[in-house]
């Protein structure tokens, strides 16, 4: 017990454990919101546990009792929203807030599909290209509002919304235009360019599962090492805080600035790949957003915008997420499962009032003390 | 003897701190009441709650001999009680008369604003004080010493009979000061009760009755100002023995390390405010620049540093013409900078304490390999500066900038430049805001720097900075320099005169 108080009263450690704090208690208060609705919350919780890990605890020791398929397509929706997550972390860690990793994911996911439907290459050509169109793509989307606010000092915020709605639009239109596509999708893309894979299809019972998890393993990599460990990241997070101080220390303020807004969209443009050569092996003609950037807006706010964070936050929303199906069949409604995520966000973004509270709960203790 | 203020035993929390701590100040009618302390002893709550800004956590407050409570300026008004804040709320594009009567406008029938009645109470009053304000002026175009007179006036439209001025001297020239301490005392005279904040002892002994000494939130104690001498003030104030003079063995210039020719630099608004600007300065040497706000300084220190362009003239450094280059080249040139807004230029706030002493060198070696930081040499760095110069945190290297006080962000920013090696340091106003402890250690390191051989610009509002610790003194005026001094030959009515641009001229010594 006084292992626990200490880890709680210990400042240096608020950024652990506010968050986890913050998940307890939007699974509390979910479990409360279930047994006033008369639903059994054991059913839910049952089926984020069979979502995560494959097991099904109503069928433990039988030869039912674990089914791969559930945790292969849990990872696979985990994939694009830790992508995302990193977009927003590292714009984040930059001073930008990119609430358009929306719009980079979507206009990579369709560089993505033409790359992958049109040519016709070795996949140790083809797999890499593929990848690199969607970055580029995402990262294009990026340099506009990066651009914009070095440049004439515009709001990040309004233009990537507005560029949200230039995505889905020109996306759609341009894969609707593609050669043998119908109004809902595109022909599938050659399999040298896409992520699928029938040995993790075959390891996780048949899922979606599929190679992009390794580029998102390189990603959170890639994202951890050039903010925390090179001079270029060290450029990006100085002018993002301040941008006078850092040109006074001889820093290039808006080149740094464009730079930072187009890595974040690179990172969600490979999210874009995750879907259009990953989850499916087309592309998809949407009819509004499908919420990925603001997912990563979550996920990057759990994680405390560190690639340890993003990880870990990225698994879990993940899990809420693939879990609704399985709830929904179990008769449990799938808003239980979005309440809990809606409270996590909710409650991450209380951290101040969380530390407030951690703080007078450490004086008491101190008094007691006395 | 009748009080018109009573704060009686107010304490104030924050959370974390105690701003106010039993705390008991009175104020006679007619009298000139200061109120002394260093930054952050204070003051500033206790005016603010005595303003309605903040209630206090505990205490009584009687105004005039009736208990009230102040929850908001509009009380604080009723009460006639006037502030004039240290950063003046004018609006910029208005008249005077209009700023004057802004929020209690004389109104016609159907609402209609009187402003015929609004200029002519401006008039009379300004008249009746010789304050010599013209109401139909716009605030932009007028000084801010007549500014202040218009945020003076503003309290005695409102009939307010006890005034608060927060350090007023702050913007104002010798002549200024001067003229406004006049002004308080005919208040006084008048039977107004007037509340001086400010940390400058010579004011206090000028124009003072009584002074109420704050430290650390505590009071030290409330002195009868005839009483004591400036020596004893300080000591009240810090707590401990201070030295005003700074100890400076005379010596001879070197050579000249930074010729300034014929140099032009436009403002933001693309006006020349550098209008052929030429000085030297030695190895050795600190020269100090004095002048009023707002005279180019700022865009002179700026082009020296290379953050604003040099439209024509030349910047030489040990032989090599720095206007062409950038900042980092200029940087790199051995130029170390002091600026003037620490929060803006000199320190990323939200970046740790070691982030912040590489700030310039990050990508340099040993602090960097082929684009990858070595934390470890960064570490070492910012452990030696800290400890050279005294830099106190509550976390180490690792503190965030934000949170440190602000002579120890000063004193970071002061080891960087310096350590730096810079051929040529610039300072601009390197201890506005500083607490006595904080200016005597940077007086004291700036010259010891000046033993090293070094090239020193100081560049500073304060006189007595100026004329304490310069080796030579320069006035800029209007962009251009308007007369070189010898400190030991010179006094503050000289330098004051050629400041306003009203003394003699062509003292320079080339």
């Amino acid at each position: 017990m006084s292992k626990l108080k200490h880890l709680l009263l210990d400042e240096s450690k608020y950024k652990i454990t506010v968050p986890i704090i913050a998940i307890l208690l939007s699974f509390l208060i979910a479990t409360i919101v279930m047994v006033f609705t008369g639903i059994n919350p054991v059913g839910a919780f049952k089926a984020l546990i069979r979502t995560m890990t494959g097991i099904n605890m109503d069928q433990l020791f039988t030869d039912k009792m674990y089914n791969a398929r559930y945790l292969g397509e849990f990872l696979t929706t985990a994939l694009p929203i830790t992508m995302t997550g990193i977009a927003v972390a590292f714009a984040f860690r930059t001073g930008l807030f990119n609430i358009g990793a929306e719009g980079q994911l979507m206009v990579g996911a369709m560089a993505a599909t033409i790359v992958s439907i049109l040519l016709d290459l070795p996949m140790i050509v083809h797999l890499p290209l593929v990848v690199l169109s969607a970055a580029a793509a995402g990262a294009a989307w990026g340099f506009v509002p990066g651009f914009l606010k070095a440049r004439f000092n515009v709001h990040e915020v309004v233009v990537t919304i507005m560029m949200n709605y230039t995505a889905l639009h020109m996306s759609n239109y341009v894969l609707k235009s593609l050669p043998g596509s119908d109004q809902v999708k595109t022909v599938k893309s050659l399999p040298s360019g896409t992520f699928q894979s029938d040995f993790l299809k075959a390891l996780t019972n048949n899922s979606r599962f599929h190679w992009g998890f390794v580029v998102v393993i390189l990603s959170l990599i890639i994202f951890w090492f050039i903010i925390e460990k090179t001079s270029f990241g060290f450029e990006l997070r100085s002018v993002g805080f301040n941008p006078h101080a850092s040109r006074y220390a001889g820093m290039k303020v808006t080149r740094n600035m464009v730079f930072s807004m187009m890595i974040s969209g690179a990172f969600a443009g490979i999210g874009g790949a995750m879907l259009s050569i990953g989850t499916f092996n087309y592309g998809r003609v949407l009819v509004g957003f499908e919420n990925y950037g603001f997912d990563g807006i979550a996920v990057a706010l759990l994680g405390g915008n560190t690639a340890v964070g993003v990880f870990l936050s990225g698994l879990l929303f993940g899990g809420l997420k693939s879990a609704q199906p399985l709830m929904q069949a179990n008769q449990i409604p799938m808003e239980i499962a979005k309440i809990i995520s809606s409270l996590i966000v909710l409650f991450v973004a209380m951290k101040y009032g969380f530390e407030m509270l951690l703080r007078l709960y450490a004086k008491q203790q101190l008094k007691e003390e006395e | 003897m009748d009080y018109v203020v009573e704060m009686l035993n107010i304490t104030r929390d924050f959370p974390g701190i105690r701003a106010n701590d039993d705390i008991t100040f009175q104020l006679k009618k007619g009298e000139i009441h200061a109120l002394l302390g260093e930054n952050g002893a204070g003051k500033s709550t206790l005016m603010s709650i005595l303003f309605g800004l903040y209630l206090p956590t505990k205490g009584r407050i009687k105004i005039k001999g009736q208990e009230v409570q102040i929850h908001d300026p509009h009380v604080a008004n009723q009460l006639g009680i006037g502030m004039v804040h240290q950063h003046f709320k004018l609006v910029e594009n208005f008249t005077v008369a209009e700023n004057i009567v802004l929020g209690s406008e004389p109104k016609k029938s159907f609402g209609r604003l009187d402003i015929e009645k609004a200029r002519e109470g401006v008039r009379e009053t300004s008249d009746k004080y010789g304050l010599k304000v013209d109401p139909d002026a716009r605030i932009e175009d007028i000084s801010v010493g007549i500014q202040q007179r218009v945020e003076i006036l503003k309290m005695l439209y409102r009939q307010a009979d006890i005034l608060i001025f927060d350090e007023p001297t702050a913007v104002l020239t010798p002549q200024e000061i001067d003229d406004l301490m006049a002004i308080m005392r005919a208040f006084a005279k008048e039977g107004k009760s007037i509340i001086l904040i400010t940390h400058k002892l010579k004011e206090i002994k000028a124009v003072a009755d009584t002074c109420t000494v704050l430290r650390r939130g505590k009071q030290v104690g409330t002195v009868k100002v005839d009483d004591v001498s400036e020596k004893d003030l300080a000591e009240m104030m810090v707590g401990r023995e201070v030295f005003f003079q700074v100890d400076k063995p005379p010596r001879e210039p070197g050579d000249k390390v930074v010729e300034i020719k014929d140099l032009v630099v436009k403002s933001n608004r693309g006006l020349e405010v550098v209008k052929h600007l030429s000085l030297d300065i030695h190895k050795g040497e600190i020269l100090g620049l004095a002048g009023i706000d707002g005279n180019g300084q700022s865009e002179l220190v700026e082009a020296l540093s290379g953050l604003r362009p040099v439209e024509s003239g030349q910047i030489i450094l040990n032989g090599r013409d720095l206007a062409p280059y950038s900042i980092r080249e200029v940087t790199e040139a051995g130029v170390g900078h002091i600026p003037q807004d620490r929060h803006k230029y000199g320190l990323v706030l939200d970046f740790r304490l070691d982030e912040n002493l590489v700030l310039q060198t990050y990508y340099q070696a040993p602090f960097s390999k082929r684009g990858v930081l070595d934390q470890e040499k960064i570490a070492e760095k910012s452990q030696q500066i800290m400890e050279e110069f005294d830099v106190r945190t509550g976390g180490g290297a690792g503190t965030v900038a934000r949170s440190m006080s602000g002579g120890n962000q000063q004193k970071a920013i002061l080891g960087r430049e310096i350590d730096r090696s810079p051929a040529f340091l610039i300072a601009a106003q390197p201890t506005r805001g500083l607490d006595v402890g904080a200016i005597e250690y940077i007086h004291n390191r700036l010259v010891a720097e000046r033993e090293k051989e070094r090239a020193i610009l100081l560049v500073s509002l304060e006189l007595d900075e100026i004329l304490n610790i310069s080796d030579r003194i320069a006035v800029i005026y209007e962009g251009k320099i308007v007369g070189i001094l010898d400190p030991e030959k010179t006094n503050e009515k000289e330098i004051g005169l050629l400041m306003s641009g009203s003394g003699k001229a062509g003292e320079a010594d080339e």
